[in-house]
């Protein structure tokens, strides 16, 4: 008998196969990587390369939620956009009754609250969208979630989703060290290094937002995204030197 | 509906969006903050406040029979350089009769938030025990206590839900949270606001009278005291509708403390020796 059809249903063994198979469904979307620093946090996504006639600037897999919070996500593009489109409302919701600005963990939480009661009524399928949120509380801590398509919600330091994202993450495990996160640049450089082990053709299918703490979030232009990926070239090279004169 | 059919009018007539069935999926829980759920059964197909309206407001009232909800009280709360002060009467009267003279006018939400009831007491008591649960379960949700002005403004969103319909209400919150000593004035109109001095109640205007002519934002510990406890009884000296005793709170930057609880009657034997 199948268990898969129908998602209130779950199989012999503990399994929801709609869930598996929304997780599937993030597993074949672009990459996008996650950084938090001490001072900055740090959104990367791969941008997938447009046909001649499109207007990549329609293109924005990374989406601001407040002036303190933004996401990015892996999966269903058209899901994403109900999320993003909520969370935009509930974040307003919040500022009008509370009289603060939404905590990146609030916010989270209320994304997580929704993609889960999807899993759970009958006629609705889940959401096929993974996605990384960062931001800063309005105490000055910085955050990076990931919610993931069964409602489920952690903290990380750095994390990827979407395709080749245990390559990514390993890289990141390797080369994540405490004390260079109280740099900026580091930060970032973290970030871009860890997409360009995945991405064709480097810096020109990266696509960077960054928010520092009290500043809202910034995209990098193409200019700057290359400034980044030259210097960390050059590093590299130093780096082989290095270790072929020892 | 049938009737709305025959009279041709449910062609321009929309469906009332409240009414509507929403899919349980769409229906906001835990994060509305109590704003939206109705917490008391108002009858259906009477507008409660046009339905009071004559029975308060005119002069001769509904078939003569008018409802005159008579409330005194005198409460009041400061903001100064050590925290905020909170001095309250304890006097309840119905009309002329004076019901206790022992009512705890001061509604203990957490060790960080008080707030001051005057008004009609049993709204007062009822709102302000459905502002503590908020609180509490805020604190649950968001593992970190809830701000003086969230908490206002939750119990304000509460009740501008019931505008019109015959609640009595003036509250203030005090608190201290992150953003330091918070003081807000709530009351049943849905009117919410920020300030460093409020007195509420019948006896308000002598509380205020006695708290201008002494406030500084510089005040000591126990000048603040002595202030606080001075403006209460000289309120119910004259106000015939306060009295009982004065039960006064600090709120620090470590949570409230109850300072004293003293007998008018003793108060003014107190001062009036003084004077000699």
């Amino acid at each position: 008998m199948s268990y898969d059809r129908a998602i209130t249903v779950f199989s012999p063994d503990g399994h929801l196969f709609q869930v598996d198979y929304a997780q599937e469904a993030v597993k074949k979307g672009s990459t996008a990587v996650g950084v938090r620093g001490k001072n900055v946090v740090v959104l990367g996504v791969e941008k997938k390369s447009v046909a001649k006639l499109q207007d990549d600037r329609t293109v924005r897999k990374i989406c601001s939620l407040d002036n303190h919070v933004f996401m990015a996500f892996a999966g269903l593009t058209a899901d994403a956009r109900i999320i993003v489109n909520r969370a935009r409302v509930e974040c307003q919701s919040h500022r009008l009754t509370v009289e603060d600005p939404a905590t990146v963990e609030y916010i989270t939480r209320y994304i997580s609250s929704i993609k889960q009661r999807y899993t759970q009524s009958n006629g609705r399928r889940p959401f096929g969208i993974s996605s990384l949120i960062v931001g800063f509380d309005f105490d000055g801590t910085p955050h990076l979630y990931q919610t993931d398509p069964s409602g489920t919600y952690h903290a990380w330091k750095a994390n990827a989703i979407g395709r080749s994202a245990k390559t990514v993450r390993e890289f990141l495990e390797k080369n994540y060290k405490e004390e260079d996160m109280e740099s900026d640049t580091d930060t970032i450089k973290l970030a871009i290094r860890a997409l360009l082990e995945v991405v064709q053709s480097g810096g020109k299918n990266i696509e960077l937002a960054i928010m520092k703490r009290d500043e809202s979030m910034k995209i990098l232009v193409q200019e700057e995204i290359e400034e980044y990926v030259t210097a960390i070239e050059t590093e590299k090279e130093k780096a082989e030197k290095q270790k072929k004169k020892t | 509906m049938a009737l709305l059919d025959v009279c041709g009018i449910s062609d321009w007539v929309k469906e009332d969006g409240f009414n509507a069935e929403r899919a349980s999926v769409d229906k906001v829980n835990h994060f509305n903050f109590a704003a939206q759920t109705p917490e008391l059964a108002v009858p259906v197909g009477v507008d409660p406040a046009e339905f009071l309206r004559p029975l308060v407001d005119s002069e001769e009232g509904v078939n003569g029979v008018k409802i005159n909800l008579e409330h005194g009280t005198t409460t009041l709360a400061f903001k100064f350089q050590h925290g905020v002060m909170v001095a309250v009467d304890s006097r309840a009267s119905a009309g002329s009769y004076v019901s206790t003279q022992m009512f705890k006018k001061v509604i203990e939400i957490n060790p960080f938030l008080l707030g001051t009831m005057s008004g009609s007491a049993a709204d007062c008591v009822y709102w302000e025990r459905v502002l503590a649960k908020e609180c509490r379960i805020y604190k649950l949700r968001n593992k970190e206590r809830i701000s003086v002005s969230a908490a206002s403004k939750l119990l304000a969103n509460m009740v501008v839900n019931y505008r019109g319909m015959g609640l009595s209400m003036g509250t203030m919150i005090c608190g201290w949270d992150k953003k330091g000593p918070g003081l807000y004035y709530v009351d049943d109109n849905g009117l919410r606001l920020c300030g460093n001095m409020f007195s509420t109640g019948s006896g308000n205007t002598y509380a205020y009278g006695v708290m201008d002519s002494g406030y500084r934002y510089d005040l000591s510990v126990p000048e603040a005291y002595d202030l606080a406890q001075r403006a209460i009884f000289h309120a119910t000296h004259r106000d015939a509708y306060s009295g009982g005793t004065v039960n006064m709170y600090h709120m620090r930057e470590t949570g409230w403390i109850k300072v004293s609880q003293e007998d008018v009657g003793d108060l003014y034997h107190r001062f009036y020796s003084e004077k000699k």
